[in-house]
């Protein structure tokens, strides 16, 4: 059985003062006006702006090296700062996959070339990308992806689509998992690559998809002949898979799992604690338990990660509790305080409300669905 | 973890694994004291962790004591060692030497209190202490007593008092002691501090509690992963089938929630927060008992439920630990009143204490 056990991590006053420095910033932007608060704001609060001002106070690529316009800080440091901007619902889906996991990946199998070029433009708010690995008949079963790339002088020519791709109407690139032999049914996760797709390629056109709300999040994206660059291809051809996999830590654990919807709990406590009533925030403590042990179990996995130890049990089962709780916030929500949910509503807690509901049912899809993960999870427990 | 604890972890984990056998923990429930291994653990020096060397401890924190609890919780230790732990640990607060012999403490509550009179040779003590853990088997007791002027501490044996035989739902010894304007010349009666002495009782208490249960929730898991992979039906191990793989996959989050929830109560406590931190977790691993014992029961099928199987004995556990120092209701009202406080500034900075 792998091991579920997690370090302990105290966090010291120099990371205190990381958290009153972003936590002073977000602040006075929103007193400001510039950005507003949102549920779900690693998907849908978008602003390029907002995200070089980021940028430019170093809080992107902050663990990176500093020769690539990083800062080299410590795991933690960035986790106190992407925690209070998701906590506080500002806009960072334009930046957030690139910090989050284009970054790593490139810095673990990129080149030195695709190190230098991409993630300085990274770190400064500048650059955005997109995850391309869902296609129409490649959903949980990602090894049926069938986008191909056929090798030609100097690159690569790429036919497929991808779909359901977030933010990929905002980035300028996408890393795409595609095949690069054909496919062979008894190793069906060999022949694949990770390319660096340039979205604004000719061959390539991006369609929205819009979501149930009629919001454009994610999209369709379709490969027409697009000519790859040899120079654009990440790590070694045919090891896309193995890759790709090892993104999956980074982007299963992180606080973007259980906070989602922590802006509308927020909320709800502050309108209690308005009201006096200690009865019914008793009622809520059970959740406040839940997410305050998700936070260590997160905080740990961080940790670990830094120390370049890959826990993907745990990672998978804090992204299937998280969700189900980010999922939880408002159904408690609505029976302690009575409210009329609306996108358009000028009171922040049915704003808030609208946003949680509607939102709610992407939480336990995205990054891998619940019951793949608890195929993951089960598979670990048993040592198989 | 340093190399001490983890030392002590590998000598409790042996002694327990030899010596806490399913057998002997059986045999407890029946009415046996576990001599053997309460012995084995005392000549080890685990039962006075936590306490200063001048006053008779080992010196060893807070930290490792919980560590042994925990192993105690896993293999289901028929022993006080948690009550022991307890009040030696009061009574280091209070300056007094400790005991490696077992004790227990009467758990304040409206029911429980003694009323005391100063006599020439003694004292009258009147009144009763309900459900003290092993209290048959104690050599000594600390309950909370009023005397005409002030609050005190009382250590007596409980042999001075009428024992009622009781248990909880793991067949642990929870004896009722009775005290019948009885004059007692062997008690030690020490003034305290009513309010901070509950307060201690509770939290220590409660991580305790926390503790074992981690332990146990983390030897279900281990139960289940084994049997799924040992029992076939259908032509194929129970493992294979995604019901069941579900099933577990929501065990396994339970255990690793409860084991996280757990080093961060006794980190709070090693601290001195005897706040939010520790009612969070032990209603976090409330929760996580109502959960995850339902399943390890259903990933069983009939055989757990049999009394030949071990399941029960961790499975039973845990549904008396978890009310034990505070169910999942009074712990949210502790932390409503806290938010209360100190929410000023919002949920958020609550919650990061920031
Ligand atoms: C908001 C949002 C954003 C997204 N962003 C991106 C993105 O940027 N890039 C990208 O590539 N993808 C993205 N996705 C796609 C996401 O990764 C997929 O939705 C997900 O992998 C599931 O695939 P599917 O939707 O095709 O569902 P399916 O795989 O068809 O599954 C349908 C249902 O069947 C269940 N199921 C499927 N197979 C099994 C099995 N073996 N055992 C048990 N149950 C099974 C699933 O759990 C699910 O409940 C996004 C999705 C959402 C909702």
């Amino acid at each position: 059985m792998k091991s579920l056990q997690l370090p302990v991590v105290e966090l010291s006053e120099e990371i205190r003062k990381v958290r009153r420095e972003i936590r002073e910033f977000i602040f006075q932007e929103l007193e400001k006006g510039t950005i507003q608060p949102r549920c779900d704001s690693w998907l849908s609060g978008y602003s390029a702006e907002f995200s070089r001002m980021l940028g430019e106070r170093g809080w992107i690529g902050m663990t990176w090296p500093k020769r690539y316009g990083g800062h080299e800080r410590s795991s933690i440091e960035r986790y106190v700062v992407i925690e209070e901007l998701l906590a506080a619902g500002a806009p960072v889906s334009a930046h957030w996959i690139a910090d989050r996991q284009t970054g790593p990946l490139l810095l673990k199998f990129g080149t030195e070339h695709q190190k230098e070029f991409f993630l300085p433009q990274i770190a400064k708010g500048e650059c955005f990308f997109a995850i391309g690995l869902s296609e129409p008949n490649a959903g949980s079963d990602l090894a049926a992806v069938s986008s191909r790339a056929v090798k030609v002088e100097g690159g690569w020519v790429l036919n497929g689509s991808k779909t359901w791709t977030s933010g990929a109407h905002h980035a300028h690139y996408m890393i795409t998992l595609c095949r690069t032999s054909p496919m062979n049914p008894e190793k069906r996760h060999e022949g694949m690559s990770q390319l660096l797709v340039d979205l604004a390629a000719p061959g390539v056109t991006i369609r929205p998809i819009e979501l149930m709300t009629g919001e454009h999040h994610f999209n369709e994206v379709f490969f027409d002949n697009v000519f790859i660059p040899d120079e654009m291809v990440v790590g070694q051809i045919g090891n896309g898979w193995k890759q790709g996999m090892a993104e999956l830590a980074y982007e299963r654990s992180g606080p973007e799992r259980f906070l989602s919807t922590f802006p509308l709990l927020e909320e709800l406590l502050r309108a209690l604690r308005e009201k006096g009533d200690k009865r019914l925030i008793a009622q809520v403590s059970p959740m406040l338990s839940r997410l305050w042990t998700l936070r260590q179990m997160s905080i740990g996995i961080a940790n670990m990660l830094e120390q370049g130890v890959t826990p993907d049990l745990v990672a998978a089962l804090v992204k299937d509790m998280g969700t189900k709780f980010e999922q939880q916030v408002a159904e408690v929500a609505r029976l302690l305080v009575a409210c009329s949910p609306s996108i358009t509503s000028s009171s922040q807690f049915d704003k808030f409300m609208a946003e949680s509901i509607l939102h709610s049912p992407g939480f336990t899809l995205r990054g891998g669905t619940t019951e793949i993960l608890r195929g993951i999870v089960a598979k670990g427990v048993i040592g198989q | 973890m340093n190399d001490i604890t983890q030392m002590l972890m590998q000598s409790t984990t042996k002694i327990l694994k030899d010596v806490c056998t399913k057998e002997l923990v059986n045999e407890s429930e029946q009415g046996i004291w576990a001599a053997k291994l309460w012995c084995t653990l005392a000549d080890s020096g685990m039962i006075t962790v936590g306490v200063p060397e001048e006053l008779g401890g080992n010196g060893c924190s807070y930290l490792d004591a919980f560590s042994i609890l925990r192993l105690a919780g896993k293999y289901s230790a028929p022993v006080p060692l948690a009550e022991t732990f307890l009040g030696n640990w009061l009574l280091a607060d209070l300056g007094e030497q400790v005991f490696d012999e077992p004790i227990t403490v009467a758990y304040p509550g409206s029911e429980n209190g003694v009323y005391l009179q100063k006599q020439e040779d003694g004292w009258v003590i009147s009144g009763k202490a309900n459900f003290v853990p092993w209290a048959r088997f104690a050599k000594r007791m600390i309950m909370l007593g009023r005397t005409d002027s002030e609050d005190v501490l009382v250590l007596i044996s409980p042999e001075q008092g009428r024992i009622e035989h009781g248990k909880n739902l793991a067949g642990e010894a929870r004896d009722n002691v009775i005290f019948e304007d009885r004059l007692v010349k062997e008690c030690r009666v020490i003034p305290v501090d009513a309010k901070t002495v509950v307060n201690k009782l509770l939290y220590s208490g409660a991580v305790a509690r926390i503790v074992m249960m981690a332990g146990a929730l983390e030897r279900l898991l281990e139960l289940c992963a084994t049997y799924v992979t040992e029992r076939t039906q259908f032509g194929k191990p129970l493992h294979r089938f995604q019901a069941v793989q579900h099933q577990l996959a929501l065990l396994a989050g339970e255990s690793a929630a409860a084991s996280t929830a757990a080093d961060y109560a006794v980190q709070a406590f090693q601290n001195g927060f005897l706040s939010q931190e520790i009612a969070m977790s032990k209603i976090k691993i409330n929760e996580a008992v109502g959960a995850a014992s339902p399943m390890a029961h259903q990933i069983h099928g009939a055989i757990g439920f049999t009394y030949e199987h071990t399941l029960h004995q961790t499975t039973r556990r845990l549904w008396s630990w978890r009310d034990e120092f505070g169910t999942e209701t009074e712990w949210s009202e502790k932390l409503a009143e806290e938010y209360m406080e100190n929410g000023r500034d919002g949920l958020w900075p609550f919650l990061t204490r920031s």
